[in-house]
């Protein structure tokens, strides 16, 4: 693949007609349908075949749609123009979560502003990679170590507010995202291998004060599920029989039994990949990760075909965070990473994350639709 | 967009390009790893996840076979399955189960003790599970709830088969009855055919035929969710039925018997001579079996086993009673066999007997004596003293070894769980048992069926009937026929008679006449002692007894009317007829009935059914 900005022959660079007035991205565009038709194929499944439930689904599904789409209509430049007060919003929102935030589930998550709730780490999702971003490309790159401290400044916050919601989930995929934006700015190895040397004291000292019980037990059950196998590791025994179970190509679609039978925990959420495991086999498994890693290559490309450092940044950190969303999904249902709570992008049941990850794609169709063409 | 930005970029877009290679690179990598991590489980782990799959969903559930039901020779239902409705809740379907409750109490009888025992499984089970909360629901409230069922979601009527005796008492103690099964009738039978079974036969019929009767255990397979509710069958495997049985009692003749007995404790066992059936068996006082299908309250239980009277137990063929003077015809036929006294041998009998060197006087129930008796005198008026000085000369040893081939001391081996052997004593016996020499006084009242010898009525019955037909072996039983699942008629399934059980070979054959003759004068004779049978239809030959239950002096005189009843004798009685050509055996142990007389006219009652009214020409064949 090639990534050179400077080609302007006729053809890859020209803007289709789809680019040009809707400011839609075709390919990107192409896979996200395919992704949703097959999440919607497998929650139909999940759901034992309600439809209602489905329909739902699908509604959500239009609303993340058109958010992209309004927010591919922006350009890169008015995006780079409010993200200072987008990040400073989110950043209130955050701390005011924590001081009159709804609590559901042991966590404070929500904020209540009459007819629906806001949930400030999924506002945080996209204003904090933009706001690296805009910082470091206002800056010589590679970074230099004070600016590198000055990112490290603007990505803690956020992810500590999250984090102690508690939401480790949403907090890792934020601290992904700001360090991704790090990463593509030519972030100098011997910062990265001092990070995570680190990292080391610095997990030392999180396990044994910045975790909750149940955090912690999610680490252990991780390391050893046979360990609690009615309790905290039942789910992940549960669901790596589901996907094993499923072999090659799959006990077929609406006859997973594990699932069906209830053997499998939040199925049509968090654990809805070991739905499509059962179902699909290893053939549907290739396919979803096939799609996955085409969004990923499509955004990469994108980024590597932006016109400013800006738009890079972003949308390269937007199209790595995507990644981090299935790997750490897939990995805890396959039994590989410990459980966190994150949904399985654009297949699992839910609206709120959805939209902000269609809003990020978006973002990616806008940095690709209003590039300057040379030629014109 | 300015141009030094642009410029700018140019320079450091290498940087960011090279990096966002790496990072793709990094991704490939990273989803190669999921797409391992993948085939490791589903391909490489295929087999192992599959089989784990399977165990979490699948159970198998026994299905219970339905348990055979059991007639009399003639079709009459004796033994049958019918529906009972109990009252179930599915907590977890129901909304507000106070409410729920105080409803049902308005439409169904509700005890405090059905209410607790309900709150008790409410708590321990789990809120998928069916919990009873009435057992046995009349056919009343039944409809009632039909009628209301849309008000109470959740609440359920489910039906079972429960064990029902449609005749109640009659023929109890043959037929017996199934209860709930235990602990340790579990461990004495294959547990895995019980799986889906609550009842075990416990007694009589119910008990020995256990196996045809309870059929085999179907199973199902079943696909459970996680909770362990049933979602789905997978398939089955039909449970097979038990087997029918067709017993040989006649219930006419049964109920004809018992209504003979009254309201006397004791028993009667009518025998066909000729095949071994068991026409009637009756052990008074009786009692209601269906009590204890459902699981007998504990009341009713200490009632019926500590009662005077026992009516639990089966005196047919546990009861063992001093055979008094029904043993003489064959202590008779003995004294001819052996050469020790002919027919025509004429003893003096002056109402006492006694041997040499032995300072005791045994006395004749005839105070003045019979005077000279020859053999058929001395049966027919039941002379002691003929039969004293016979087992004298006999010795009990040679007693002992006749009496044994027409099942004295032996197990008649009837199709009834318990029985007893009653005893014919030897010298060997009394050493073995009691550890005590064998003194010649107690072969003396051997000889007229008191001391040690006892027998059972069904062991009597079987005696006569080998009597009757001239030795000729039968096997005593009660399963006349058996039905096969699915077959149209019952087919003929008597059991095999025992190899060691030759026919009673004398060297002289004439002597059964000989003594059927003199069984013939006990009715006929002026002085026979069941003289109120000599208007009969048909011939009968016979033999009374008396069972002594408390021993007298030698200076006593024993007077039934003066004594109180449950120290008085019981009567005896054993006949068959017709005699010429016997159909019909029949023994008759009144307890305490006093003198023999009481027994006669019972076992001429019993005689009457059966060869004047429902025994038919052919008594073998019911049809």
């Amino acid at each position: 693949m090639r990534l050179g900005a400077s080609d302007t022959r006729a053809g890859s660079n020209q803007l289709t007609p789809l680019q040009r007035m809707l400011h839609l991205d075709g390919p990107l565009l192409t896979i996200l349908v395919a992704l949703s038709a097959l999440g919607l194929t497998v929650l139909y499944s999940a759901f034992g075949q309600q439809f209602s439930e489905v329909e739902k689904q699908m509604i959500r599904l239009l609303i993340a749609f058109a958010s992209m789409l309004v927010i591919a209509q922006v350009p890169p430049a008015t995006l780079r123009r409010w993200t200072p007060w987008l990040y400073g919003i989110g950043l209130l929102a955050l701390i005011a979560v924590l001081m009159i935030g709804v609590s559901g589930g042991g966590a404070r998550r929500w904020i209540d502003v009459g007819p629906f709730n806001i949930q400030p780490s999924e506002i945080m999702k996209i204003a904090l990679p933009m706001a690296v971003s805009a910082y470091l490309a206002s800056q010589p790159l590679p970074p230099r170590l004070p600016h590198v401290l000055a990112c490290i400044g603007l990505i803690a916050v956020p992810v500590g507010l999250i984090a102690v919601q508690p939401d480790l989930g949403t907090a890792i995929l934020v601290a992904a995202a700001g360090f991704f934006a790090l990463f593509i700015a030519g972030l100098k190895w011997r910062y990265l291998v001092g990070g995570a040397v680190a990292a080391v004291p610095g997990a030392v000292t999180l396990w044994f004060y910045g975790m909750h019980d149940y955090q912690r037990d999610r680490v252990l059950t991780f390391l050893n599920p046979e360990r609690d196998p009615l309790g905290a590791g039942y789910h992940i025994i549960q669901s790596k029989i589901a996907i094993g179970s499923g072999g090659l190509f799959g006990k077929g679609w609406l006859n997973g039994t594990q699932s069906h039978l209830d053997f499998l925990p939040e199925r049509h959420t968090d654990f809805v990949f070991a739905v499509l495991s059962e179902e699909f086999g290893f053939a549907g498994v290739c396919l979803l990760l096939a799609l996955y890693f085409a969004v990923v290559a499509r955004g990469i490309w994108i980024a590597g075909h932006a016109q400013d450092n800006y738009a890079r940044l972003l949308a390269g950190s937007i199209s790595l965070t995507f990644f981090v969303y299935f790997f750490v999904n897939i990995g805890m249902v396959s039994g590989l990473l410990p459980v966190v709570g994150l949904p399985l992008p654009l297949i699992s049941y839910g609206g709120t994350s959805m939209v902000t990850l269609l809003a990020g794609f978006g973002i990616l169709m806008s940095i690709h639709t209003h590039r300057r063409m040379w030629s014109s | 967009m300015s141009g030094d930005r642009l410029k700018d970029s140019a320079g450091d877009g290498r940087v960011i390009r090279w990096r966002l290679l790496m990072g793709l690179v990094g991704v490939l990598a990273l989803t190669g790893v999921l797409g391992g991590r993948l085939a490791w489980l589903q391909v490489i782990g295929y087999q192992h996840y599959s089989t784990l799959s399977q165990n979490n969903r699948v159970r198998l559930v026994a299905i219970p076979p339905t348990r055979g039901l059991i007639y009399d020779r003639n079709g009459v239902l004796l033994a049958e399955n019918v529906p009972a409705h109990r009252l179930v809740i599915t907590p977890e379907q129901v909304d507000d189960m106070d409410q729920t409750l105080k409803r049902l109490s308005k439409i169904v009888d509700l005890r405090p003790t059905d209410l607790e025992r309900f709150h008790d499984l409410l708590r321990q089970q789990r809120r998928f599970q069916e919990i009873p909360l009435k057992l046995q629901l009349t056919e009343r409230e039944v409809a009632r709830l039909a009628v209301n069922r849309h008000r109470f979601p959740g609440v359920e009527v489910k039906s079972h088969l429960i064990r029902r005796y449609p005749l109640g008492s009659e023929a109890v103690h043959a037929i017996g009855y199934v209860g709930r099964i235990n602990e340790r009738e579990l461990r004495q039978v294959d547990a895995s055919e019980y799986q889906g079974s609550s009842h075990i036969g416990k007694t009589g019929i119910e008990r020995y035929y256990e196996k045809a009767l309870h059929g085999h255990v179907g199973v199902k397979r079943v696909e459970t969710n996680a909770r362990g509710r049933v979602v789905r069958t997978l398939d089955r495997t039909p449970p097979v039925p038990g087997k029918d049985i067709y017993l040989t009692l006649d219930m006419r003749l049964q109920q004809a018997a018992e209504k003979a007995l009254g309201d006397n404790s004791g028993a009667i066992v009518a025998i066909d001579p000729r095949n071994g059936e068991v026409l009637a068996m009756v052990s008074k006082p009786a009692f209601d079996p269906n009590l204890f299908v459902n699981g007998i309250s504990l009341e009713d239980y200490r009632a019926l086993q500590t009662g005077k009277d026992n009516p639990l137990f089966n005196r047919v063929t546990r009861g063992q009673y001093p055979p008094g003077s029904t043993v003489k015809p064959f202590y008779g036929l003995a004294g001819l066999e052996l050469g020790i006294r002919k027919a025509d041998d004429v003893i003096d009998c002056h109402g006492s007997y006694s041997i040499p060197g032995v300072d005791h006087r045994w006395r004749d129930w005839k105070r003045w004596g019979h005077g000279p008796v020859k053999l058929k005198q001395a049966i027919a008026q039941s002379c002691d003293v003929y039969f004293y000085g016979l087992a004298y000369k006999m010795g009990i040893n040679a007693m002992h070894d006749f009496m044994t081939p027409f099942g004295f001391g032996r197990r008649t081996g009837v199709d009834l769980p318990g029985e007893l052997t009653g005893v014919m004593p030897s010298k060997a016996w009394k050493r073995r048992e009691r550890g005590k020499p064998w003194y010649n006084g107690e072969t003396v009242i051997a000889g007229i069926g008191q001391g040690f010898t006892t027998a059972t009525p069904l062991q009597l019955a079987y005696a006569t009937a080998l009597m009757a037909d001239d030795g000729k072996k039968i096997a005593p039983h009660l399963r006349r026929m058996t039905r096969a699942p699915g077959a149209d008629r019952p087919q003929l399934d008597p059991p095999a008679i025992p190899k060691k059980d030759d026919a009673i070979k004398l060297k002289h054959p004439e002597h059964w006449d000989e003594i059927h003759k003199a069984m013939q004068a006990v009715i006929y004779s002026p002085k026979g002692t069941a003289r109120a049978l000599n208007d009969s239809a048909y011939r009968v030959a016979g033999k009374t007894g008396t069972a002594q239950v408390f021993g007298l002096g030698s200076n006593e005189t024993y007077k039934a009317d003066e004594v109180p009843k449950e120290l008085r004798d019981h009567a005896l009685f054993v006949a068959f007829a017709p005699a010429d050509n016997p159909r019909i055996a029949v023994s008759v142990v009144v307890e305490h009935g006093g003198s023999s007389h009481t027994a006669v006219p019972i076992a001429g009652k019993v005689m009457d059914a059966w060869l004047l009214k429902y025994g038919g020409q052919d008594a073998t064949g019911g049809k």
